[in-house]
């Protein structure tokens, strides 16, 4: 009897709350756990999309296919006892989107600084100036805008066009030279600054007038007022920016996608991580190995959350004083 | 008066080259999305030679191509299939989400603590770790081709962004509100629907302002997932302007079809424009 009464004091108490919380739950159990562990499962075979009846194990085999040639395979012999080929392009595409993540993001964070400092000042209009500069944010993401990126920094684009003005000659087609064409994609990432600069507008809001006014009486110049007050007054909101901006970076997808017209561009100059496993996952229908890849992305982006949280103890001040 | 004087004109001048420079660089930032719009109304052999903005020639003939679409499907159908899916997204998850978020900021239940962690944690996942299970999953149901997949997990809070939106909302609302509702008989479910939901207005725009932009403008899902063209999106239609090879055919009729693709999120910022910086710095996440 007391037992029962003890469960019915549990429903009474937590009932409602399931019921509110019971969308999101099933959601999380149905759409995020269950997929992962899925995946993740997934991940040790070679499910082919066209024939899922014929799935294997094969171990550590797709982690085979991706690192092989860091030890010089060019294929090896899985668990299955077929002879598999090294993925030649997966080493390629970890390199673009590394070198789009670390250009991207620093660059991002530097100009969306720069543009708030500028406008956190006592101008008339800086709500519309702030609008004007989140409008490349609000639609950058769009295909439309990849759209016409392709058609800026083409041969005969608006960017050459430009530059012919001033008189450049001899200009490359900036989109389908392997050179160049990442940083056009970096450049479009830099572009869509908004939402950080936002957000370090607010931030920068939050910091009091009178230190500053303090820090001049005391002779510091505009220099110094800058590295000893507003940058370690603003550094959670710059973790807390880079962290989510480096997680968003390693997702990047539609841009590159559509600017190298569904593939990795000219020589793979442009074969995001995520472009990578579409093509692995939906055009060769290796859904075992696309899941294996998002897995190492997953496990990429949580260590390096986790060093940059590392390194945060030594320049995010949480404001405890001095 | 002649040292006061002068530093009011050097405030005058600062302040002017200020507003100077922040316009010089704001148009200089928007002068692409300008050309874009411009270029739409160009006849299609002065698009590739002109960098101006003035045209020289006026035409509407890229928006009379660009809008008969592809495969036989106008572009007056794409936009009626982009509205169509965000309005049952946001519809989903204006439901869903203030729902949890609810139990998450006023409830006490066992087991909260865990929950709300992992609330969080799925706010940082990649999505790329579900979508193969995903799918496959959505595949034997018999979704792929249709809306489904992509508007269903809207209305289990699938998006924990607007989940902690929606908390950091609640949480801020004073709590005597609901200790007076239930004082006058209110229950749990009461107090949701007469008290928090009706101040949670704000944050509830909100969330149905980027719903809306983040379906309005998803294409990788769209990609996967509607895969014949009488029920492609707008953004899944502009990708066939661009060939495989990445050749693009109609350039007019592209940049046209791309100009309108752009005018909802446009006029839904400009009127909605504070919604947009509340979400934005309240949660400090995407865009």
């Amino acid at each position: 009897m007391r037992k029962m009464s003890g469960i019915v004091k549990f429903l009474r108490r937590n009932a409602v709350a399931y019921i509110f919380l019971a969308p999101w739950l099933l959601g999380f159990l149905v759409l995020t756990l269950y997929p992962m562990v899925y995946s993740l499962w997934l991940g040790f075979t070679d499910y082919d999309f066209t024939k899922p009846d014929s799935t294997q194990w094969i171990g550590l085999g797709n982690y085979l296919k991706m690192f092989g040639p860091v030890f010089g395979l060019d294929e090896f012999t899985a668990s299955t006892g077929e002879v598999t080929r090294v993925d030649p392009y997966y080493l390629k595409s970890l390199s673009v989107t590394f070198t789009y993540v670390f250009a991207s993001v620093p660059l991002k964070l530097l100009v969306a600084l720069a543009v708030a400092m500028l406008m956190n000042q006592k101008l008339r209009g800086v709500p519309f100036y702030r609008a004007v500069y989140y409008i490349p944010t609000l639609l950058g993401g769009s295909v439309a805008i990849a759209v016409l990126w392709r058609k800026l920094f083409e041969k005969d684009g608006l960017v050459n066009g430009f530059l012919g003005i001033i008189g450049f000659t001899d200009l490359p087609s900036w989109i389908t030279n392997p050179k160049y064409a990442l940083w056009t994609l970096v450049l479009l990432t830099v572009w869509q600054f908004g939402s950080s600069m936002i957000i370090f507008l607010a931030g920068l809001k939050q910091i009091p007038q009178e230190y500053y006014e303090s820090a001049s009486v005391d002779g510091a110049n505009k220099v110094r007022q800058f590295f000893s007050i507003t940058i370690p007054l603003l550094s959670p909101v710059i973790l807390f920016n880079m962290v989510m901006q480096i997680i968003y970076a390693f997702q990047a997808f539609t841009q590159a996608y559509i600017i190298g017209g569904g593939s990795g561009g000219v020589l793979n100059s442009t074969l995001f991580y995520t472009l990578h496993l579409y093509i692995q996952g939906w055009t060769y229908h290796e859904l075992g190995y696309a899941s294996a890849m998002a897995w190492v992305l997953l496990l990429i982006i949580g260590v390096l959350t986790a060093i940059v949280f590392r390194t945060s103890d030594f320049w995010v001040s949480y404001g405890t004083g001095e | 008066m002649g040292p006061g004087n002068n530093m009011k004109t050097s405030t005058v001048v600062r302040y002017t080259l200020t507003h100077l420079f922040i316009i010089v660089l704001g148009l200089a930032m928007i002068y692409p999305v300008l050309w874009m719009v411009v270029s739409s109304f160009k006849p299609n052999n002065m698009i590739f030679s002109d960098p101006g903005l003035i045209p020289k020639a006026v035409t509407i003939e890229n928006y009379i191509s660009g809008w008969k679409g592809y495969a036989g499907t106008s572009f007056g159908k794409f936009f009626a299939n982009s509205l169509l899916m965000c309005t049952v997204a946001i519809v989903g998850n204006l439901i869903s989400c203030t729902m949890a978020a609810y139990a998450f900021a006023r409830l006490k239940f066992a087991g909260k603590g865990l929950w709300f962690a992992v609330m969080m944690v799925t706010l940082m996942l990649p999505s790329q770790v579900t979508i193969v299970p995903r799918y496959i999953l959505f595949n034997t149901f018999g979704w792929v081709g249709s809306y489904l997949p992509i508007v269903v997990p809207r209305f289990f809070a699938t998006d924990a962004f607007f989940v902690f939106l929606l908390v950091q909302f609640i949480r801020s609302l004073p709590k005597e509100l609901d200790e007076a509702a239930i004082i006058d008989g209110c229950g749990k479910v009461g107090v949701f629907l007469r008290i928090i939901v009706p101040l949670a207005i704000p944050a509830l725009v909100t969330t149905a302002l980027f719903t809306f932009l983040w379906t309005w403008d998803d294409f990788f899902n769209h990609l996967l997932y509607l895969t014949n063209p009488p029920i492609f999106s707008v953004s899944r239609a502009l990708r066939t302007f661009v060939g495989d090879a990445g050749a693009v055919v109609n350039w007019g009729g592209a940049l046209a079809m791309s100009t309108l693709s752009m005018v909802p999120p446009f006029i839904l910022f400009f009127s909605l424009q504070k919604y947009f910086v509340q979400g934005i710095t309240t949660t400090g996440i995407k865009g």
